[in-house]
Formats: structure tokens, sequence, C-alpha cells
């Protein structure tokens, strides 16, 4: 009985771990100049990495979504239009008005998919993401088709930038983003709405006897993973300099659910410890192993799901000697 | 005449070809313990699911504190004040016994900062008093996934009370407890009740509960009220003795 006033508090056991992550963070914050061949590729994957964290919040009210490219893609294109009406806008317009974009999609289809549950909730996400693919494709004399629209480069901050320092503030910006919406999320997971948001996986009973409208819980977790999307869709558009209509393809949707799972189902550092493996596999692979990359890397997948299902987190969790849930609790 | 807490008017539905309620009126007053005892598949259980709203009736009304609630969805219900332990626990798996009831504390006061630590609310205290409550702060921070039936029985019952009903409908509270403790935690259930003023209904099939802690009983059958009156009363009434305690013996 005594023993429960004093409840485990987890704060203590985490230190060793989050030193881990700090470091990790530094050693990226130093590529632009150990490897400044790996700037871009690394800016493309935490891009990818944010979108990833988008899924991984479903994931944790046990929903799969297959056709989350919509929400990236969305953000990507509404930063292109701007810029074609404001030339020279602002990143941080640009990032604002891109994720508001995301944002507001994410309500509108929102509102539509919470009223669905597994397999159909995620077909209902892919048959949106390639409804708005097809309007991409089709309506080639405003969103330039399949070639898409250039997305040129925006200011910063009111400073126009050349290339080179335009790509390492961006690279720095996508460090930022993910350590503070990462942390966000994580913070999220944790407090009361988002456990809430959670119990949908295990009772959705429970919780209407709880009060709780089950279809908002889900709402306010779709809402955070679009706006994650968005963000990332941002960063990918603008450090690419063009967007197609490939952003919103449901294989750009899939690879999400495929890093998010490589990751370690349901970790918020674990996608992005994902998306970063995944980028660099893929440009190394499809550079030395041609088409066979794709091979490699669904066998790598099977051999997560049957030997690791914590995904890649959870074999860096134990490697570091430490116990696999942690973040995912 | 006070308006009664919780009432019914012409319940009636049928599954296939079962008439699970047929025409049940039924007036609960505020501050009792109501009893319902009945044979298997009388109907009981499916009476509080109309009265929550997760079934609705073809025919008949809820009131509940006179407003007719027959056509609102259980949370507009329970967010009246009507809360509810099932016959099957209905917790959340993946969660601790603590954190069920954190959730449900949560729930009760909207709680929205996305900032705070759901163990940090301030109802954690309240909740840890609660389960000590129900003779389960051993187990507060097990998954229920872990716990015995008897356990998630009775932090089912805790999570409704963390609702600070004025209602609590519950489905056979103790079934699944070990014999030894039934006493202990239905005295202390009713008497936090009482102090609470919180007022129940519950289906029992253990009679020396109904005996014991039941202000009325209400005798369930084939989908309506059999009989209704005193526990004393009932439980030495011959079509009971027949209908229900032979069976259940
Ligand atoms: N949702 C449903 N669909 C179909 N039939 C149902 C449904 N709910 C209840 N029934 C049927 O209605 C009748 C009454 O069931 P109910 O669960 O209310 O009985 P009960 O009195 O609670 O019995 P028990 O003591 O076994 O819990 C049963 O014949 C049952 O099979
Ligand atoms: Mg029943």
């Amino acid at each position: 009985m005594s023993s429960v006033s004093t409840a485990p508090k987890t704060d203590a056991p985490k230190h060793p771990k989050s030193m881990l992550w700090i470091v990790g963070v530094v050693l990226l914050a130093a590529v632009p100049f150990a490897v400044p061949s790996l700037q871009l590729l690394v800016t493309f994957a935490l891009a990818k990495g944010l979108a990833v964290v988008g899924v991984t919040v479903l994931l944790r009210a046990g929903q799969v979504s297959f056709g989350h490219a919509l929400f990236f893609g969305i953000a990507a294109y509404a930063c292109a239009f701007l810029m074609a009406a404001i030339p020279g806008a602002d990143l941080a317009l640009l990032l604002l008005v891109g994720t508001l974009g995301a944002l507001l999609a994410g309500l509108c289809v929102g509102l539509f998919v919470v009223r669905y549950r597994g397999i159909f909730f995620g077909m209902l996400n892919l048959a949106f993401s390639m409804i708005f693919w097809s309007i991409l494709e089709k309506f080639y004399h405003i969103t330039g088709g399949a070639d898409g629209i250039r997305l040129p480069r925006p200011t910063v901050l009111g400073m126009a930038l050349e290339r080179g320092p335009f790509e390492l503030i961006l690279y720095y910006l996508a460090i930022v983003l993910m350590v503070v919406l990462g942390w966000v999320t994580i913070r999220w997971f944790a407090s009361p709405v988002g456990q809430i948001f959670q119990t949908i996986k295990t009772n959705e009973t429970r919780l209407e006897y709880l009060g709780v409208s089950p279809r908002r819980a889900l709402l306010s977790g779709y809402l955070l993973s679009a706006l994650l999307c968005g963000v990332g869709g941002v960063l990918m558009g603008v450090a690419q300099g063009a967007v197609t209509p490939e952003y919103v393809w449901w294989v750009r949707s899939a690879e999400m659910v495929f890093i998010a799972v490589l990751g370690g189902a349901g970790s918020v550092r674990g996608a992005f410890l994902g998306a970063l493996i995944y980028e660099i596999v893929r440009t190394y692979a499809s550079a030395y192993a041609g088409d066979i990359w794709q091979m490699l890397l669904g066998a790598f997948l099977l051999i997560i799901i049957l030997f690791a299902p914590g995904g890649l987190i959870g074999i860096f969790g134990s490697l570091a000697g430490r116990a696999v849930k942690e973040d995912a609790k | 005449m006070t308006t009664p807490l919780l009432e019914t008017r012409n319940l009636t539905i049928t599954f296939g070809g079962v008439i699970a309620a047929n025409d049940v009126s039924l007036k609960i007053e505020a501050g009792r313990n109501l009893a319902i005892i009945g044979p298997n598949g009388a109907g009981k259980t499916t009476f509080l699911n109309i009265c929550t709203g997760w079934i609705k009736p073809r025919k008949g009304q809820v009131l509940f504190q006179g407003e007719d609630v027959t056509a609102l969805p259980p949370r507009k219900i329970v967010q009246r004040g009507v809360a509810r332990a099932f016959q099957i626990p209905q917790l959340f798996t993946e969660h601790t016994a603590l954190e069920n009831l954190l959730i449900a504390a949560a729930a009760r006061d909207g709680m929205r900062n996305p900032l705070i630590d759901l163990h940090d609310t301030p109802a954690r205290d309240e909740m840890l008093h609660l389960l000590e409550m129900v003779n389960c702060a051993d187990v507060a921070h097990r998954l229920v996934v872990e716990l015995s039936e008897g356990q998630r029985k009775l932090i089912d019952i805790a999570v409704a009370l963390a609702l600070k009903p004025r209602l609590l409908l519950m489905d056979e509270p103790t079934s699944g407890v070990a014999s030894s403790e039934k006493d202990g935690i239905m005295e202390i259930l009713i008497t936090a009740l009482a102090e609470a003023k919180v007022t129940s209904v519950f289906v029992e099939h253990d009679m020396g509960i109904v005996q014991k802690y039941a202000d009325e009983v209400a005798v369930w059958n084939a989908g309506n009220v059999q009989l209704r009156g005193a526990p004393a009363e009932i439980l030495e009434h011959p079509d009971v003795i027949r209908d229900v305690i032979g069976e259940v013996a």
C-alpha cells in the first residue's frame, strides 16, 4: 500500500538515454562541416521524418493512414502558389501558410475519416490523396500537371540568400523543427489529451462512457498528424525548389508508413532515426546496388517485423543497454 | 412529488424474436440503492444499455432528472451525471490501473493542457484514494490486461466513480471477485456512495449481497419488472424463489 504514494517517477532513468539523443543531435549539427555531401540528404530525411512522425501519431491510436502524403503535398503546393503570388515571400511566411494549409485540409478530411477505423480509415485517406493527385495532374494550367511547379528560393527573415547559405539555414531549421516538434509530440503523447487519443486503440466504449467523443479524440491527433506532415512538406518543397504530384502519390504515403514501422511503430525518435537510415540506404543502395535496393529494404523490414517489432529504435535501445519502451511510454 | 432521478416510460425493444424490454416503466428515486435481480437473459443489461443511450428503444422514453435523454448518445448522458460499470469490464488495456482512473478524471475535468503529464494532473491523489477504496492500490501501476477478472471489475467501478456521477449503474459489480472479498468491497462501496450522495442501481446475482446492501429490489423477468419492493419482502416471495433464486442456486 505504502508503495503507491512513492510512484515510480520515470524521470530519473531517462537521463543516460537523453544524453545519447543529445549526442545524436550534435553529430547531425556537425554534418555540414564534417560530411558536406550528406547535408542535402539529411535535410530531405528530416523533412520526411517530420511527416513520418505524423503517421506515427496515428499509429498510437491503432490507425494506419495510407494517404498522409496528401498533407505533405498540400503544404508544399501552398508554398509554391504563394511564391507565385508574392515573389520573394519569406520562409517564415511559407512555413506558416504551408502548415495552415495542411491543418485546414486535415480538418476537412479529418472530420470525415474519423468516423471510420482500421482498413476503412486507411483506404479513405488513400482515396483523398488520390483525388488530390488527379486534380494536380488534370488541372495542369494551374498546377503544372505532372511537371509540377517551381518553388523559387524564398527570403529568410527579409534577406535574399545565395544557394549555399540558404541550404545551410534550411538544414539547421530542419534540425530545430525536429527537436521542437519531436519534443512537443512526445509531451502531447503523455498529456491527458494525448492519452485520451491513444485509448482509441483499446476501448472506445469506455471512452464514450467517460463522456468523451471518440471521433473528437481521434480528430485531435489527426490534426496534429496533418500539421507535422505539413511542416515536413514545406521543408521538402523549399529544399527541392520544386513540387510535383509525386509528393502526394500513394507510394509516398506508403513510404511514410514503411519508415514509421522500420523506425519503431509509435516512437517519435524512431521516426527520425528510420527516416535518416532509410534515406541513406536508399541513396547509396540505389547507387551501388541498382534495382535491388527495394528488395533489400523489403527484406530488412521483414526481419524487423519478425525479429525486432520494436523497430530500429528498439534495437538502438537494447544496444544502448536500456529498456526498449521508454520513449514509447 | 419530486422528480425521480431516473424514469423510464414504456421502454420496448426486441432482438430478432427476443423481447429484451417489454414496456418497462420504472422510477428511481434519488439517494437509494436499487438492486436488479432476475434470471439470465431477462433483459437486465439491456435495461442499462437503453438507460445510457447505448441502445435506442423501439418505443418509450428515458428521463434523467426530468429531461428526456432517449435520443442522446451515451457520452451526453454521462455528461449529465450517469456513470456505468460493465458486466464485462471496459478498460484501457494498454494503460495501468491508475492511468485508467487518471484518464477518467481528465475527461471529467476537461483537461486540455497538452504539455502537462497525465501523471501530474491534480486528480492523482484522489484517484489513488479511489484505487485504495476498491482494494486495488497494490496494482496501481500494473497494466490492467495483467490483472484478474475481479480486479478489473473493481477498477471498472472505480473508473465510473471517478466521474463523480449522480447515478451509478453497475452490472454485477462483484462477479469474479473472490467471495471472501465481496462483502468488504460492497460495504466500502455502499458507504462511499452514501457519503457522496450517489444513487446506485446494481444488477446482482448474489442474494446475500442484495439482502444486505439494497434498499429496494426490482425483479426482472422476460424483459419487464415483475415485482418491486423491500429486499426482505421480495426475497421471501414465492415467485422470486421459484424463478430467480431457484435458478441461481
Ligand atoms: N445487442 C443485442 N443483439 C441481439 N440480442 C441481444 C442484444 N442484447 C441483448 N440481446 C438479447 O436480449 C436478451 C436479454 O439480454 P440481457 O443481456 O439484457 O440479459 P441479462 O438479464 O443481462 O442476462 P445476464 O444475467 O445473463 O447478464 C437475451 O436473450 C440476449 O441474447
Ligand atoms: Mg447482463
